[in-house]
């Protein structure tokens, strides 16, 4: 073997503190869930009043939301990937669209629209004449079947990007076999196209479960009795921290047990790609009222989780627009973008780390530790950055208290309280999103291609660089704007692990929009979602590139034709 | 070519990252300087900016602050001796109290702060000191409601209620402290009753902030509702939502239990932490917080009733005529919250 020793070592080793590093503030919540003061017993109350309904509303969004987002993100993914239609170009980066926008911005505006005093319900009232809320009935915004639509149509694109990217890395010699072998189009989705994409659509949903789960604006705001809002019942009321760990951890467990359940029922399954052979997809052509029920399907979720609410908060701005407050906020946004690029940098950066380690040095602990280390995700983000407080706090302190002693110089708080701690908290919590992402890139790159590399004589690294970084540039760009996205979004981290004097965007939405002052807000939020629109949009533009056979130069012009055939 | 473009971007793009993780070790807060002060708050900055600029116009003393609403009480335990805090700033007894409870806070005196904060309102060995005061009271609608229909806090939960209170989530800070006052004064059996009582007379699932309810009177989907005094004034006086000063001139205040006990009051207030380096300056803070100067900030841009005897009200506030507080101590009412918080859940008030 070309790798000395040393650096092979190196790997496991970085991937082993890595992981323990993202794996300490999880871990201190777990302390603290077993470290009750006296007295502080919240399990029997609960078990006896609201547990039950907790679980069963909890249980109830998630599998709304599941079922929603699988929905709207598959099928919209199959359509752009394999049909052609009306406006399906557009379609293809638009669908990405409601990503940036934040689960609790969206619930503000949709309530202001359909609550009762809205203008929704005030215009069917002035329409047929109906006095009270008595006369009629109307969906209530503000229940679980309103928070089940508000996180569907902020959540879909996690489900659609990775089934996107799934089917467009699907060869389609699979899809020609099982045609050739009689299926029909829609047979050969549901027998070959949908199993081969599972582990994408998994994980997307799963991104998209644990997202729901740690919810805490949209369901607060609808007063939906969720888990989450129990943990910051028993935290923030009953002035229970050890408590609200407790609840926390079993959230935790929950989320991990059906992680692994999904991986096992799956155990014996691989899904590399062994053709080398890409042919631009063919482009079931849809004609007339199929066209328009494609389009309708793609348009539905774009024009009700992005346009629609997009359009309110324009108004809103424009309607409270005040020049001061317009430079306050830019420079709020430059916070953003700056803090949202460093986490997001670093997670991809930390995830190739791990994913690769795991690829080359496999092994039942390095698998393990890779798995642990994306638990800050099923952790309410709240929570997980008193965590992070109880890692870095103590940390601070001893390193202080050591100094004091032996240099006599007292060194303070190094890390809490800085941009390095509210970084760090995004890493632990994201993680599972960028690691998600590039192991899913890599994971199809079929290890004879390492075989060849490396008995080509290439080195672990420079195996790395030549093959896998190349063929899986979609992932690396994926995983990077995921994150950047989210943390664009992050509340609670951000505020309880901020330094003096620091405003992102979605900080300063915040103190407005818990006010339900959504027209101050409205700006800051426009720009929340500006912001995240370009990496969207880049994002989809790279993806549709992509395919087929990723830095093949030789491959790439005569596929470019292929393909604008295809869709002429 | 393209090929090596792509290698270039991945490269550049973790080059880049690491160029900022550099700087973003050095890109962070420098809040130590000598005459500075460090503030943790969970009012919003909005609210305390012309607060705090007036302080350092006066004094000099930069304030630098964090504003949160979660974690707090955590971030100073986990940052023990070294926290760079000074002073915390918050709304709701219940907050003062937990980080009292914590040992995270230290006693502060000074006659200043004797003379101008009535002792109901500070604690006695100064370890907080209350700022400003908010009354929960009921907001009825004008002609729906008949004078003298409703005079107390137990009305709320009389038959002759059913089907027109609106409130807020029982979960909210307010509210909790509304039913720990209510344990206060009827034990913990008359607050059981009288929670579940008043959530069958509800319009509508608890929801919505204090605002949302007097909107939802005014739209006819209840004629009484229950929120703190100051979102009338914000509601009264809202230039850029106009309809607001609608919802706001269809209600009455009526401020409850005033032939009794009186009108559950909370306050915000100020502690200085056991950690504070400057803790003179945190003191001068709570003292200019506690000035005419700055009372009547808080008076006219918040519409929140001065601790500080002879402040002029805004003449919206004025216009509620005087009340009668329930001089219940107040840290006896935070000792009920928790259990406040249970009896919301034994009675499911938010189902």
């Amino acid at each position: 073997m070309a790798v000395p020793e040393g650096l092979k070592d190196g790997w496991t080793i970085s991937t082993a503190i890595i992981c323990a590093l993202a794996v300490t503030p999880v871990a201190a919540v777990v302390y603290l869930a077993l470290t009750p003061e006296p007295g502080d017993d919240i399990w029997s109350h609960l078990v006896s009043t609201v547990l039950p309904d907790y679980i069963i509303t909890t249980v109830g969004l998630m599998i709304g939301v599941g079922i929603g987002t699988v929905l709207i993100g598959v099928s919209a993914a199959w359509l752009v990937t394999m049909c052609r239609f009306p406006g399906r170009r557009i379609f293809e980066w638009a669908m990405l669209l409601p990503m940036a926008m934040p689960a609790y911005v969206i619930a503000y505006v949709y309530t202001d629209i359909l609550e009762y005093a809205g203008p929704v319900q005030g215009m069917l009232r002035e329409m047929f004449g109906w006095q009270t809320g008595r006369d009629y009935w109307f969906p209530e915004i503000r229940s679980l079947g309103g928070a089940i639509s508000m996180m569907t149509l902020v959540l879909y694109p996690y489900v659609y990007l990775l089934s996107r990217a799934a089917f467009l890395e699907q060869s389609i010699g699979v899809l020609e076999a099982s045609r050739v072998l009689g299926r029909g189009p829609w047979h050969g989705f549901f027998t070959v196209a949908l199993p081969l994409a599972r582990p994408g659509i998994v994980i997307g949903l799963s991104l998209v479960l644990m997202e729901t789960l740690n919810d805490f604006g949209t369901v607060d705001f609808f007063a939906v009795n969720t888990f989450s809002l129990g943990i910051f019942d028993v935290w923030m009321n009953m002035s229970n921290v050890s408590g609200a760990a407790q609840l926390a951890t079993v959230l935790l467990l929950f989320v991990a047990l059906l992680v692994l359940s999904e991986r096992y029922a799956r155990r014996k399954q691989r899904f590399h790609n062994t053709s080398s052979k890409y042919q631009a997809l063919p482009g079931l052509r849809l004609r007339g009222k199929l066209g328009l029920l494609a389009m309708t399907i793609c348009a539905l979720p774009v024009l009700l989780g992005f346009v629609l609410p997009t359009w309110i908060l324009i108004e809103y701005a424009v309607q409270y627009f005040d020049p001061l407050l317009a430079s306050e906020i830019a420079g709020y946004a430059w916070n953003s973008i700056k803090l949202s690029l460093l986490a997001g940098g670093l997670a991809v950066v930390v995830a190739i780390v791990i994913a690769y380690s795991v690829r080359i040095r496999g092994g039942q602990v390095l698998t393990s530790l890779s798995r642990l280390a994306s638990l800050g995700y099923a952790v309410p983000g709240a929570v997980l950055a008193v965590g992070v407080m109880n890692v870095l706090g103590p940390l601070d302190n001893s390193i202080d208290a050591y100094s004091r002693e032996t240099f006599g110089i007292s060194t303070g708080l190094i890390f809490s309280g800085t941009i390095a701690a509210v970084t760090f908290g995004y890493l632990v919590r994201f993680l599972a999103l960028s690691l998600g992402t590039v192991e899913a890139g890599l994971g199809k790159i079929t290890p004879n291609m390492d075989g060849a590399a490396r008995s080509l004589g290439h080195g672990a690294l420079s195996t790395m660089r030549r093959v896998h970084m190349p063929l899986m540039r979609t992932s690396v760009l994926t995983a990077v704007m995921l994150v950047f996205v989210d943390c664009m979004k992050e509340l609670p981290m951000t505020t309880i692990l901020r330094p003096f004097n620091f405003q992102t965007l979605a900080t300063f939405v915040h103190q407005y929009a818990s006010d339900e002052q959504l027209g101050e807000a409205a700006l800051a939020a426009l720009s929340i979602v500006g912001v995240g629109i370009l990496p969207v949009i880049l994002l989809s533009y790279a993806i549709a590139r992509s395919r087929p056979g990723h830095g093949q130069v030789m491959a790439r012009p005569r596929q470019k034709n292929k393909m604008s055939k295809g869709s002429r | 070519m393209k090929n090596s473009m792509r290698k270039h971007g991945l490269t550049a793009l973790l080059t880049a990252s690491l160029a900022v993780t550099t700087t973003a070790l050095t890109w962070g807060n420098s809040a130590h300087a000598a005459e500075d002060v460090n503030l943790y708050s969970t009012r919003q900055p909005f609210l305390m900016k012309p607060l705090t600029d007036a302080f350092t116009k006066e004094t000099g003393i930069k304030v630098n602050m964090v504003y949160l609403k979660k974690g707090m009480l955590e971030r100073l335990k986990t940052e023990g001796m070294n926290s760079p805090a000074d002073l915390i700033l918050t709304t709701d007894i219940g907050n003062l109290h937990n980080h009292l409870k914590a040992g995270l806070l230290q006693s502060v005196s000074s006659d200043t702060l004797n003379k101008r904060i009535p002792v109901q309102y500070r604690h006695p060995d100064g370890l907080w000191y209350g700022l400003t005061m908010r009354a929960r009271v009921i907001y009825a609608h004008k002609d729906r409601v008949k004078p003298g229909e409703i005079t107390r806090y137990e009305d709320l939960a009389a038959p002759h209620m059913k089907g027109r209170v609106c409130i807020r989530s029982g979960k909210h800070v307010y509210n909790v402290s509304l039913l720990a006052s209510m344990v206060v004064a009827l034990g913990e059996d008359g607050a059981r009753t009288w929670a579940k009582s008043l959530r069958e007379n509800l319009a509508r699932k608890p929801q919505g902030n204090d605002r949302a309810q007097v909107k939802a009177v005014y739209e006819g989907q209840c004629d009484v509702a229950v929120g703190n005094t100051y979102y009338m004034g914000k509601m009264a006086t809202n230039e850029k939502s106009p309809e607001q000063k609608d919802w706001a001139k269809s209600v009455r205040i009526i401020f409850p239990n005033q032939a009794d006990r009186g009108t559950h009051v909370n306050i915000s207030g100020a502690a200085v932490t056991k950690s504070a380096r400057n803790k003179a300056n945190a003191l001068k803070l709570i003292e200019y917080l506690s000035s005419a100067s700055a009372q009547k900030i808080y008076a006219e841009t918040n519409f929140e009733y001065p601790v500080l005897d002879g402040v002029a009200l805004h003449p919206i506030v004025a216009s509620w005529g005087t009340f009668k507080a329930d001089k219940a101590y107040l840290a006896k009412i935070a000792e009920q919250r928790s259990l406040a918080s249970r009896l919301v859940d034994q009675v499911a008030f938010n189902k």
